[in-house]
């Protein structure tokens, strides 16, 4: 089966880690976790083989929610897919429009207004802050610290859904990217508004680390938990704060510099040992970031209008060709990879799914580790099964 | 980055014999791209990944295309009317999207592609070359049925394993697993009409 003869995958770099098992020892024991585990974020399940405590290997399997979102989307036109990568990562609405929508203009070729761009960046770096803000609470609820952290994260999630909300009419399933622009005009309350949550953020994430970040026993359960090297997270394709925690300042925001992020001052924050405590403080330290990003952008956003009327969006038409498209998203490389056979739905349409590209890592992350911390890496991978399954 | 046609000469320098031809995107995006040819894939991914000036360390993207046999008809002047239709087989291409951590610059399309639709679908895995092919690689396995030589698991990955069609192929037929509901609609009540045939009448019985 191996025409190159090249070494088979069980030579590629990894913990290998080889199970006693003789009447000293015992038997191994498999255990099934999930579909329906609280600690799984949804429908998720997880093949473990355990000796002892110890996880000696991890198959997981997916397609529980899967409704073949690519093949639906191949049936519908360009723009009747927009509402549809709503539910893909259904956290980060706003993130999998932009996505889509600018996929869509590059293959149409569609210029965007100004104004759009800027609450593009708004709606983006807003989206970062809830989905880390939520990703911290979820794993420190992993972690067995039992509603307070969550219930903070949810209170200034509530905050900026609110301001969704009054933009696009919904919460989660925000609709609100069209071609060549957005949907609705942000307000000058709309902008107040957001400015007063940006302004009072800084001081909830003060909060928020007072309680957690030097917190002994996250600590405990995180630091030197679930090591991933750099080498193979690159060569695994895992993108997003879990590449940059393992060390790697790759930032598709530096890198393409897509809309209008070249003007903006921010850091990309890295860390150092790769472990689950790195991946939870590179992303508050991104929440940092974005909270600088949201000033600027708050402060430089031009008057104009934030869609221009005649660019098309019923009946779109792409000239035949395909393209591939991606931005950081909270979770790692949205992307999107289109053919267009000059009809009016896509030939191909592909979803570049992050949840389900860092899972690939999953179980050399948990090899050797305890069954408990594997529930604490699987949370800092920061997953939504919506994604990962589609 | 260097142009795709460079990074073809660049290929074909160090593997002579390898088939390597430009597909090139008639779009606005002009994102060109690398077909591969099966026989020489794995030594021209290892090439992409190693090349001190190329250093395509990540391979983003994973996916499969399907192609089914389709006519075209081509002007023709010998012919009557003008014009003379062909067949173009059919075939399933998978496209792999590259980028380099390292360099900072990408993207480079690769695609490769099956014989035909049926029996010759195996292409080599480059999952021995870029890890995050891992999953991929098996959904295209699962989605389309392109089989991959040298996978480590190439199992299905969202279908179940009993499951026995390819969904994403543009010639799938969905089962009939329809089930009756009460409704007022007619198309409804049309599919049911055609899911449940009435049975046959029965004759009339015979006077006594």
């Amino acid at each position: 089966m191996n025409p190159s003869g090249l070494p088979p995958l069980a030579s590629l770099p990894g913990p290998q880690i080889r199970a006693v098992h003789d009447e000293l020892h015992g038997d191994l024991l498999e255990l099934s976790m999930g579909p329906h585990h609280p600690s799984t974020h949804g429908v998720f399940r997880m093949v473990v083989t355990l000796d002892g405590e110890t996880v000696v290997k991890l198959k997981p399997v997916f397609g529980y929610l899967h409704r073949n979102h690519e093949k639906i989307a191949e049936g519908a036109s360009y723009l009747g897919s927009m509402p549809y990568t709503d539910r893909l990562d259904y956290l980060c609405s706003m993130t999998n429009n932009w996505s889509y929508a600018l996929a869509v203009e590059r293959l149409a070729g569609q210029a965007v207004s100004e104004r759009a761009e800027y609450v593009r960046v708004i709606l983006a770096e807003l989206t970062r802050l809830l989905n880390h803000t939520c990703l911290a609470g979820f794993l420190l609820q992993d972690g067995g610290a039992s509603g307070t952290p969550l219930m903070y994260a949810f209170r200034e999630r509530e905050k900026i859904l609110d301001l969704f909300e009054s933009l696009s009419g919904s919460r989660m399933m925000c609709n609100y990217q069209r071609f060549g622009g957005c949907r609705a005009d942000p307000s000058p309350a709309w902008l107040d508004s957001a400015r007063a949550l940006v302004d009072g953020y800084g001081r909830f994430l003060d909060e928020y680390e007072a309680l957690l970040t030097g917190n002994e026993i996250l600590m405990a359960r995180t630091q030197g938990i679930g090591r991933l090297s750099p080498q193979l997270a690159v060569s695994a394709g895992v993108t997003g704060p879990m590449l940059r925690a393992a060390g790697v300042g790759y930032d598709i925001r530096k890198v393409d510099g897509y809309g209008f992020y070249p003007r903006f001052t921010f850091r990309v924050p890295i860390g150092a040992d790769g472990d689950t405590y790195d991946r939870y403080m590179v992303r508050i330290l991104e929440m940092r970031e974005s909270i600088g990003i949201l000033r600027q952008a708050l402060r430089d956003i031009p008057a104009g209008p934030i869609l221009d009327p005649k660019a098309k969006q019923r009946g779109l038409r792409p000239k035949a060709g395909e393209v591939y498209s991606r931005i950081e998203g909270p979770k790692g490389e949205i992307g999107f990879f289109l053919i267009s056979d000059g009809g009016p739905n896509p030939y191909r349409y592909r979803v570049r799914p992050p949840s389900l590209i860092n899972l690939t890592i999953l179980e050399d992350m948990c090899l050797g580790q305890s069954i408990a911390d594997s529930v604490v890496i699987l949370g800092s991978v920061d997953i939504v099964l919506g994604e990962v399954d589609r | 980055m260097e142009t795709t046609e460079q990074i073809r000469e660049r290929i074909l320098a160090s593997l002579p014999g390898a088939q390597v031809s430009l597909v090139t995107n008639p779009g606005l995006a002009a994102q060109h791209s690398l077909l591969l040819g099966a026989a020489h894939a794995l030594q021209a991914a290892l090439l992409l990944r190693d090349d001190a000036a190329l250093r395509l360390d990540f391979c983003s993207n994973v996916t499969g295309v399907d192609w089914p046999e389709r006519e075209v008809s081509e002007a023709d002047p010998t012919a009557p009317g003008g014009k003379v239709k062909r067949v173009v087989p059919g075939f399933l291409e998978v496209v792999y999207h590259l980028y380099s951590v390292a360099l900072g610059h990408g993207p480079l399309v690769v695609r490769m592609r099956t014989a035909n639709r049926s029996d010759q679908v195996t292409l080599p895995s480059l999952t021995p070359v870029w890890r995050s092919c891992e999953f991929q690689e098996r959904e295209v396995f699962d989605l389309f049925g392109v089989v991959f030589a040298g996978h480590p698991d190439l199992r299905r990955i969202l279908m179940w394993d009993e499951f026995k069609d390819h969904p994403m192929r543009k010639d799938y037929v969905e089962p009939d697993d329809f089930e009756w509901e009460p409704t007022p609609h007619g198309d409804v009540l049309e599919r049911a009409r055609r899911h449940y045939p009435a049975p046959a009448r029965p004759a009339k019985e015979p006077a006594p």
